[in-house]
């Protein structure tokens, strides 16, 4: 068991490598794959090679980072609630952060503070959650997950409110940041801190995860110690999501497809199933955020239309597989 | 030896009492059953005996040490629980799940390796399930999947086993393999087991203590032929119940 995950999770690394070198490659200046490597390894003055250096290695690199936040978020998020439709956007972290993040645009502000108005928004709605359901005592994935259901309504409401009371010249930026957008997305040690301790601990604790699965009653007289874990849990993805969203916007289905994907290819095991989410989701949103960069240049597309372009028929067509194969 | 104990106990579900002053203790050999009407609190007070709950009044301790205060991965080498049912929420494979019982052995990151995917392949065996390790644990059927959890539990190998109705979906056959398998692995391990049933003829052909409880107040415990009587009985049943001697062995009917 422990050959296969190091074969298969070599092999994704490889394949995240590609992704990133494809990414760099693509563009409005169109980049060589030869030029690219020259950029990364060797001749770093020429033109071509600041654009990938300067311009576009942050960006991918932002972006991978946020794919495999959000697939590790939507991972944990599924487990926790014990729903395989829960996903890091469900109790309404990424309401509360577009909330703040409108405020802090209808405010005239730009640039870092629309991320910090994002990621405080975030922190807001984590805390008002786990308050809410008092999460310590009598734990039901049930009430959680509609508390949190509620409370993200209660954000969208407030969203299309701000929406509706925005002058016109800002709805376009608006719009763009609520779709999600890796424009404004830099390169950012705070998300790369983020993201290795969140994956470090959810490896850590990735065979209780496995046992979490099977109840929380199951988990508990086979050793796995419930309550800190579900803390653990909540408070490692509403981070994630957190950071993912202050990076860049609500990028949708990420979270929802990817562990599913992976539990459909790989199996069900947390130790192959968190490490190999991080890698695909942060190769699908950089492929996806070359093809919204490019597909109607000089226009750019919010690169969360593009994730689910992508996302809808793959899961569509491996979930038909899997349904035919079960049949008797 | 006391392996469990349970000293002046009171246990109570929302504003319903389960049981007030209970004493009781589980050693070293014996075979407990635990017959009562519905919802009188037998699963409950399982989970209180499995430390998943502490007792409002009163000590339930294993080796003199509270439940509460092990620490949830030692208690799982000393303790094991089958549930009445088990969930499943993600697929998994039938080896995956019995793997699951090495849990409590294993460091954290650590990957099962030849010894436990043999142990639990063993107890695969044992509840005749070999040859059905790839499959996905939700084609499983009601009877098979009590078979599933019940290798878990042989995986698990804990000295003191609770279980919740263990002959639950399963057929007269299986009833039986399986209660004499289950005590032929308590015994290997010099453990003890306590388990919930609602046959008491089943109660009084595997066990050697019963736990009879009536109501709140009034919970019977002690040695099975002490215990399980005809009066006992249609007391705790309140209904009729007829004795009948087969080669010198009693059965209980109801009426």
């Amino acid at each position: 068991m422990r050959a296969r995950t190091l074969y298969i999770l070599s092999g994704l690394c490889l394949l995240s490598l590609v992704s990133i070198v494809f990414a760099l490659s693509i563009g409005s200046m169109e980049i060589g794959l030869q030029q690219v490597l020259n950029a990364l390894f060797s001749d770093q003055q020429l033109l071509e090679s600041r654009v990938v250096l300067e311009l576009r290695l942050p960006r991918v690199i932002a972006g991978f980072m946020v794919g495999g936040m959000l697939a590790l978020a939507g991972c944990l998020m599924q487990v926790l609630l014990r729903n395989p439709l829960a996903e890091p956007y469900v109790l309404g972290v990424s309401g509360g952060a577009s909330v703040f993040a409108l405020l802090v645009m209808m405010a005239g502000l730009t640039g870092i503070w629309i991320n910090i108005g994002a990621f405080t928004g975030a922190l807001i709605s984590i805390l008002l959650v786990f308050g809410l359901t008092r999460m310590g005592q009598n734990w039901n994935p049930m009430r959680v997950l509609l508390t949190g259901v509620v409370v993200a309504a209660g954000w969208s409401a407030l969203i299309s409110f701000l929406l509706a009371v925005s002058p016109a010249t800002q709805i376009y930026n608006m719009l763009f940041w609520l779709m999600g957008d890796l424009g404004y997305a830099r390169f950012s040690g705070f998300s790369l801190v983020v993201l290795l301790v969140c994956l470090g601990a959810s490896l850590f604790m990735a065979r209780s995860l496995n046992l979490l699965t099977y109840g929380d009653q199951q988990a508990a007289v086979l050793g796995v110690p419930v309550n800190q874990l579900r803390y653990g849990i909540y408070f490692l993805a509403s981070l994630l999501t957190a950071t993912a969203v202050m990076q860049a916007g609500s990028i949708g289905f990420i979270g929802l497809i990817i562990p599913h994907l992976i539990r459909i290819a790989l199996g069900s095991d947390h130790r192959l199933l968190i490490p190999a989410s991080v890698l695909t989701g942060g190769c699908l949103l950089i492929i996806a955020d070359s093809l919204a960069r490019t597909i109607i240049a000089p226009q750019q597309l919010p690169v969360g239309v593009l994730t689910a372009i992508i996302g809808v028929p793959v899961f569509l067509a491996l979930f038909q597989v899997i349904v035919f194969k079960q049949k008797p | 030896m006391t392996l469990l104990s349970a000293t002046s106990v009171s246990i109570s579900i929302g504003n319903k009492l389960i049981c007030r002053g209970l004493n009781f203790e589980l050693s070293q050999g014996q075979r407990w059953g635990v017959l009562g009407g519905n919802g009188v609190g037998k699963t409950t007070l399982l989970k209180y005996l499995a430390g998943l709950l502490p007792p409002e009044h009163g000590k339930l301790e294993i080796h003199g040490k509270p439940l509460t205060v092990w620490n949830r991965k030692a208690l799982a080498r000393e303790l094991g629980v089958l549930f009445q049912d088990s969930q499943d929420t993600f697929p998994t494979t039938v080896m995956e799940t019995a793997l699951s019982g090495r849990h409590p052995y294993l460091p954290f990151w650590s990957f099962e390796g030849e010894t436990e995917i043999a142990i639990a392949g063993q107890a695969l065996a044992d509840v005749a399930m070999a040859g059905m390790e790839d499959r996905q644990i939700h084609t499983l059927s009601g009877g098979e999947r009590r078979r599933l959890a019940i290798a878990t539990l042989i995986v698990q190998n804990p000295r003191i086993w609770l279980l919740d109705e263990p002959t639950n979906h399963l057929d007269l056959h299986h009833q039986i393999v399986l209660l004499e398998l289950i005590i032929r692995k308590v015994t290997a391990v010099q453990g003890a087991l306590l388990m919930v049933l609602h046959d008491v003829n089943l109660v009084s052909r595997f066990c050697t203590h019963a736990m009879l409880m009536i109501d709140s107040q009034t919970i019977i415990c002690g040695p099975i032929h002490d215990v399980v009587t005809r009066t006992n009985l249609e007391r705790l049943y309140r209904h009729p119940i007829r004795h009948i001697q087969d080669n010198g062995i009693g059965y209980f009917f109801p009426e």
